[in-house]
């Protein structure tokens, strides 16, 4: 499933244009996104929870060349599913 | 920031739906991402990230309290890896290593 998925799924709920329901559902992605870069995050009740988390520099190896390298500390997004998402996911017969 | 000071940022920006709407779409976005992944589909949203389910496999583990021996059972978890534009723009623009 794509972008494009969800704008059709949604654009069939909501009717409207098309072209403003993609836009609206960029906004939506968007907005999220301007959140974690400020370092906040984000929790959406019955799908899951968006966190950055700060990662501490430390010594990595290039696995290809096997040089040593540092690899500087960073910011990391990560997702946690909620128990509900969690739960749907293991509800449905194994695909 | 929780789903509905999402929803209200949203519709202060968007002027062509109502707050009730942005409401439905928000819902019907994640409603249909969740509905994506139960299927076993993976949901891929370009810059933002992708969103994928793995087969755990079952194990024999021991609960903790009792010490009792206890067959666990092999799920499905769902995973996420963050898009390249995301990744970069929660660094500052930094390019990935």
């Amino acid at each position: 499933m794509t972008k494009a998925d969800i704008v059709e799924i949604v654009f069939e709920k909501v009717g409207f244009s098309k072209k403003d329901v993609a836009a609206v559902i960029e906004e939506i992605f968007e907005t999220i996104k301007g959140t974690l870069e400020k370092g906040e995050k984000v929790k959406i009740s019955g799908f899951g929870n968006f966190n950055i988390r700060q990662k501490r520099a430390r010594r990595g190896r290039n696995p290809q060349t096997g040089t040593e390298i540092t690899i500087d500390q960073r910011r990391v997004m990560t997702f946690k599913a909620s128990q509900l998402l969690k739960k749907s996911i293991n509800s449905q017969p194994s695909a | 920031m929780t789903k509905s000071e999402l929803i209200e940022q949203v519709a202060q920006k968007v002027s062509t739906f109502s707050r009730k709407d942005i409401e439905i779409i928000v819902d019907t976005l994640f409603d249909s991402m969740s509905r994506s992944l139960s299927q076993g589909d993976k949901v891929e949203i370009r810059g933002f990230g992708s969103f994928k389910i793995k087969e755990r496999d079952g194990r024999q583990g021991r609960n903790p309290k009792s010490g009792e021996n206890i067959f666990i059972e092999s799920k499905r978890v769902p995973f996420f890896k963050a898009g390249k534009e995301i990744r970069e723009r929660i660094n500052n623009g930094k390019k990935d290593v």
